[in-house]
């Protein structure tokens, strides 16, 4: 047997890129968080901040003919796809300019040119969703990964188990990308399941799984490598549970009574930029110029997002009706 | 400066309440920093400033609940606003030009008739059946009246209960009517209020006045009543009811039903007579084809009617087919009558009572019986002109009463 | 003139199978996937035989997983595959209600049209086989309420035979609900007989004094019904509803506007139900015509019964239509 060995090719225009993916993530975020303070982002926003080494980490690896399932905090997902910035902004405002027409907001970021299939918004109801496609391309034969991210909440749903039967089972090419956070919602892990070491869960139903350092970059994309390599070759699903930390809350309006603050300023002092960076300045593989170049670029593309999105158009009304059906018409609703 | 305003931090937070300041003026602030506490339904939570610069100053006191988008303090950032990035409360959908947008937002089709269907679909009743509610039907179906003859005002021309009850200016029992036989002077009043007011409502009424020398007709009926028992004995109502009829039959703009727009001259000439009934009540049954009718048969009629009105004995076709309505109200003492027009006819001549005047004849003053007569007319119609000839034309043929 | 086509008497149910074998055959990306539908050959042999024929892959039995699998169905279809997904019965389709209505249902209009979901999920549904009141229902009518899927009710053994390959053409999801009480039903078709259309209703019957709307399992006591009415001089239209949504609102009426009388028969409970929905687009269409009020039949409001005379009452039957139609014409 063949021990692959999947080592990221770390050369400083990598970790740069690595490194500049994350800060993008984040900045982006922090942008969305002002604007929903703005209420010009509504609804309900959900964010990423500690997370990005996973998206970080796992997305760039798969092919553009792979395919990407995601849950409702899918803003890091989607940009690190290739879902354009301008699109998903644009969509969170609810323009029609944006990935889907402004009609799902935040939680429902779609982009068929990329390949990604949302923005879910119920817990654990992207895995069938993500069984179905992987089946499509094992039945058709097509070399093809999907990656199938989710929170460790949807663990608790009966679909997050008939998922991974079922991918098990009928020998489906799937990367199960747990993001393991420690908190579904309002809800620690340790009180709402009995057995809290995940990727032992998805090794009962006989699927290749390992945990990782959800904070380290590094760490995830060789996982990441690995894993996928793995799927490729075999057919087989692979779950790759992802341990980590959400530095805010759930969503906006969260009063986080259910942890500590110290709890939380901990988990920022190793937090995957906080660690990375750190790694980067004390290997001498980055110097002040690079993240002021990269932050200056992160602002302007940022900017240029607002701009797009704040000069977008409102979907006319007698669109409502519109793609209910393939065929559905324009009609006069007032 | 920048103003600091309350955050929206949720979908459904209207207000917040500032209960801890953790900045004060003077204090450098960065981009991320918690500067605050407010209290929501959900419970304390830090908001973050994002600015860089200097708390200039605190606008909002403590435990003081503020709206979002409140300004909480003034930050002295030293910098340009940036371009683009609005600050403050959402501005209306812009209406700025479709920016180039994806294939796939092509400019959309014209609105196209829904595949659902829209709440009312206009279709002939089968059958030429009336469309009228179940209402409506119960109240005309109790009273006898046929539908066939109600205009309706109700949604795509049907019939609703208001319309029969305007039809019903009249008794309610008849001789085929299923309630005990009588008058209901409550139900009738407001069936006339119905119908005036819409009267009002909806027809343009314009009035003429015309003061017509009546002598020669109250010369002849002497002449013609002295050999007449009483109940044999001609009226001036029956003149002015023939007169009003041949008039209308050779001034059509007078004679017919004004609906949906659109004027129908009658071909017959159908007179209603307004009848006062004691106690309040008003009907206006119509007499058929009077520019025929000899005046004896006519005077007889006229008995009758008034007789089987006064008594709540009214059929229902007599009520709906008026074509022109004439008023009398000479025996109540007043000089003139300004009526209201019964739709859908589209006018109404009045008579006052007859009063000896000074008038001119053959250039020598002296006393004659005068008539004022009033017309009120639909202007949508006719107009004055018409209006005017058609009174005229009344006004001589009641010169020759021999020839009615 | 071409000689007519032969005849076959076959079942619903193996019209049913035909329909699938069919469609199988004509479309390589088509497929059938369910619980028991390959190896025991279907809960109601509606896939008897087809496993053989077609192979595991295509015949694809599944775990008792509902959700899970249609959920992989819904995906399936958006990555190009033609789904059939079976669900046992519609009192199983609860567990994968949250993939029919907040996946299959939203996913075109919630992204823009970039993504539609061309499955076709088939069930099992009604009582009549004092099966108690887990295994009983008739919620084709929730399902139609939902925006987004497509809802049909065959009740003929040439819809059964016809409706499916139209279903699996159309680029939305279609649900497909098959009445128990039809699986044993025969009649005689065609041999040729195909594809039929997916959005019309159908006129069983005609007559001048009142109208029978009704749909799938209903249909034939309905037919029964008129037939009885009939003996009384009274003549009924029979519609037969088809498509449950969208509703053939056209036919319907032009049935009211010539009867001015309608009932309506429903096998879901009365309250809420598709029939209220279809007394509602009458009085919005057709109500200067209506001579009466409008009539239902629907199952009594009560968890359907296992003894069978319980049973009888709680659902719709012949001589419940029969009364109904009289009380509408005043004839009690």
């Amino acid at each position: 047997m063949t021990i692959v060995t999947d080592k990221p090719r770390l050369s400083r225009r990598h970790a740069l890129d690595l490194l500049k993916q994350m800060i993008r993530i984040r900045r982006f975020e922090d942008k969305c968080a002002e604007l929903y303070t703005q209420e010009k982002i509504r609804g309900f926003l959900h964010l990423y901040d500690g997370e990005e080494a996973i998206a970080v980490g796992v997305i760039p690896v798969l092919e553009q003919r792979d395919r990407v399932v995601a849950t409702y905090r899918e803003h890091g997902h989607a940009l690190v796809r290739g879902v354009p910035m301008t699109a998903a902004l644009a969509e969170m405002y609810g323009k029609q300019e944006g990935c889907s027409r402004g009609r799902g907001g935040s939680m429902h970021l779609f982009d068929r040119a990329t390949n990604f299939y949302g923005g879910n918004a119920i817990v654990g109801g992207g895995l069938p969703l993500a069984i179905g496609l992987a089946l499509a391309d094992h039945m058709r034969g097509d070399d093809i990964v999907t990656a199938c991210f989710f929170g460790e909440g949807a663990v608790a749903e009966g679909e997050f188990h008939e998922s991974l039967n079922l991918a098990a089972l009928w020998t489906l090419p799937v990367l199960f990308v747990c993001e393991n956070n420690l908190y579904a919602m309002g809800t620690a892990l340790a009180i709402s399941e009995s057995e809290t070491d995940i990727q032992r869960k998805a090794a009962c139903y006989r699927i290749a799984s390992e945990a990782v350092d959800g904070m380290d970059v590094v760490a995830i994309e060789a996982a990441a490598r690995r894993a996928i390599h793995a799927v490729r070759e075999s057919g087989k699903p692979y779950f790759l549970e992802c341990r980590t930390y959400r530095l805010r809350a759930h969503s906006m309006f969260d009063a986080q009574l259910y942890r500590d603050k110290a709890e939380v300023e901990a988990w920022r002092h190793k937090e995957p930029i906080v660690r990375f960076k750190g790694w980067l300045e004390a290997s001498h593989m980055i110097h002040p110029d690079d993240l002021a170049r990269i932050e200056a670029e992160i602002d302007a593309e940022i900017a240029e997002a607002v701009t797009f999105a704040e000069s977008g158009t409102w979907e006319p009304i007698e669109q409502l009706t519109r793609f209910t059906y393939a065929d559905s018409p324009a009609r006069d609703v007032s | 400066m920048v103003e600091f305003r309350m955050p929206s931090l949720g979908a459904d937070m209207e207000a917040g309440t500032l209960v801890e300041w953790l900045v004060k003026p003077g204090d450098q602030v960065k981009r991320g920093d918690v500067v605050a506490v407010v209290e929501t339904q959900k419970g304390a939570i830090e908001i973050e400033v994002f600015e860089t610069g200097r708390i200039e100053q605190i606008l909002v006191d403590l435990n003081s609940k503020v709206p979002v988008g409140t300004p909480l303090a003034r930050i002295r950032t030293g910098l340009e606003r940036k371009a683009g990035v609005a600050v403050g409360p959402v501005p209306p959908p812009p209406r700025v030009a479709e920016t180039p947008a994806r294939a796939l937002r092509a400019a959309p089709p014209p609105s196209q008739p829904a595949t659902t269907t829209p709440a009312i679909v206009r279709v002939p009743g089968a059958g030429g059946r009336a469309r009228a509610s179940p209402a409506a039907r119960r109240l005309a179906e109790m009273h006898s009246v046929d539908l066939a003859t109600i205009t309706g005002s109700g949604p795509s021309g049907a019939i609703i209960r208001a319309d029969v009850e305007y039809r019903l200016v009249a008794a309610p029992a008849s001789v085929e009517t299923k309630r005990p036989t009588g008058l209901n002077l409550d139900a009738m009043r407001a069936a006339i209020a119905a119908a005036m007011a819409r009267s009002k409502r909806e027809i343009p009424h314009y009035y003429l006045e015309h003061q017509v020398d009546v002598t020669s007709c109250e010369q002849w009926l002497t002449r013609t009543n002295a050999s007449r028992p009483p109940d044999e004995r001609l009226l001036m109502a029956a003149l002015a009811a023939k007169s009003v009829a041949l008039a209308a039959r050779r001034f059509t703009l007078f004679n017919g039903f004004y609906n949906d727009g659109k004027y129908q001259a009658a071909s017959a000439v159908h007179l209603g007579i307004a009848i006062a009934i004691r106690g309040g009540g008003l009907a206006a049954p119509a007499l058929h084809d009077v520019d025929q009718m000899p005046l004896d048969e006519l005077m007889g009629r006229m008995r009758d009617l008034v007789q089987r009105t006064r008594a709540g004995r009214i059929r229902s076709s007599e009520m709906s087919d008026s074509t022109i309505t004439v008023s009398s109200l000479g025996e109540r003492g007043v000089e003139a009558v300004h009526g209201v027009i019964y739709p859908p006819q589209v006018a109404l001549v009045g008579f006052g009572k007859v009063v000896a005047r000074p008038w001119l004849v053959d250039g020598a003053i002296g006393p004659r019986s005068v008539v004022t007569m009033t017309l009120a007319a639909d202007h949508r119609v006719s107009d004055g002109h018409a209006g005017a000839l058609f009174l005229a034309e009344i006004g001589k043929l009641l010169q020759e009463p021999e020839k009615l | 003139m071409t000689a007519p086509a032969a005849m076959i008497e076959l079942t619903y149910r193996d019209a049913m199978r035909e329909a699938i074998r069919d469609a199988l055959r004509r479309d390589k990306n088509a497929f059938l996937m369910g619980e028991d539908v390959g190896r025991y050959g279907g809960c109601y042999a509606v896939s008897k035989g087809l496993l053989a024929e077609f192979g595991p892959e295509r015949i694809r039995d599944t775990p008792l997983s509902e959700s899970g699998f249609t959920g992989a169905g819904i995906g399936a279809a958006m990555a190009g595959m033609r789904p059939i997904v079976e669900l046992m019965t519609v009192n199983f389709s609860l567990l994968a209600l949250d993939q029919i209505l907040n996946t299959a249902a939203t996913v075109r209009h919630m992204s823009g049209n970039q993504f539609g979901v061309p499955l076709v999920i088939r069930m099992a549904t009604g009582a009549g086989r004092q099966l108690a009141a887990q295994h009983s229902h008739s919620l084709e009518g929730w399902y139609a309420h939902i925006p987004g899927i497509k809802v049909l009710a065959p009740a003929t053994v040439e819809d059964a035979r016809g409706m499916l390959w139209t279903a699996l053409q159309d680029p939305d999801p279609v649900l497909i609900f098959e009445n128990v009480m039809l699986y044993n039903m025969s009649a005689n078709l065609a041999a040729d007989a195909g594809a039929v259309d997916i959005d019309k209703a159908a006129v069983r019957r005609t007559g001048r004094d009142i109208s029978l709307i009704t749909y799938g399992g209903s249909l034939w006591k309905t037919l029964e019904a008129a037939t009885a009415l009939a003996a009384e001089g009274i003549d009924a239209d029979v519609i037969d509803l088809r498509s449950l949504r969208p509703i053939d609102d056209a036919t319907v009426m032009t049935s009211v506007r010539k009867t001015r009388r309608a009932v309506i028969v429903d096998e879901g409970w009365r309250s809420g139900s598709l029939s209220a929905e279809i007394c509602t687009r009458i009085i919005e269409q057709a109500f200067w015509e209506l001579d009466a009020p409008i009539g239902r039949v629907c199952s009594e409001e009560v968890p359907i019964p296992y003894p069978r005379h319980l049973e009888i009452a709680a659902i719709p039957q012949v001589p419940k239509i029969v009364a109904a139609a009289k009380t509408v014409l005043g004839r009690a």
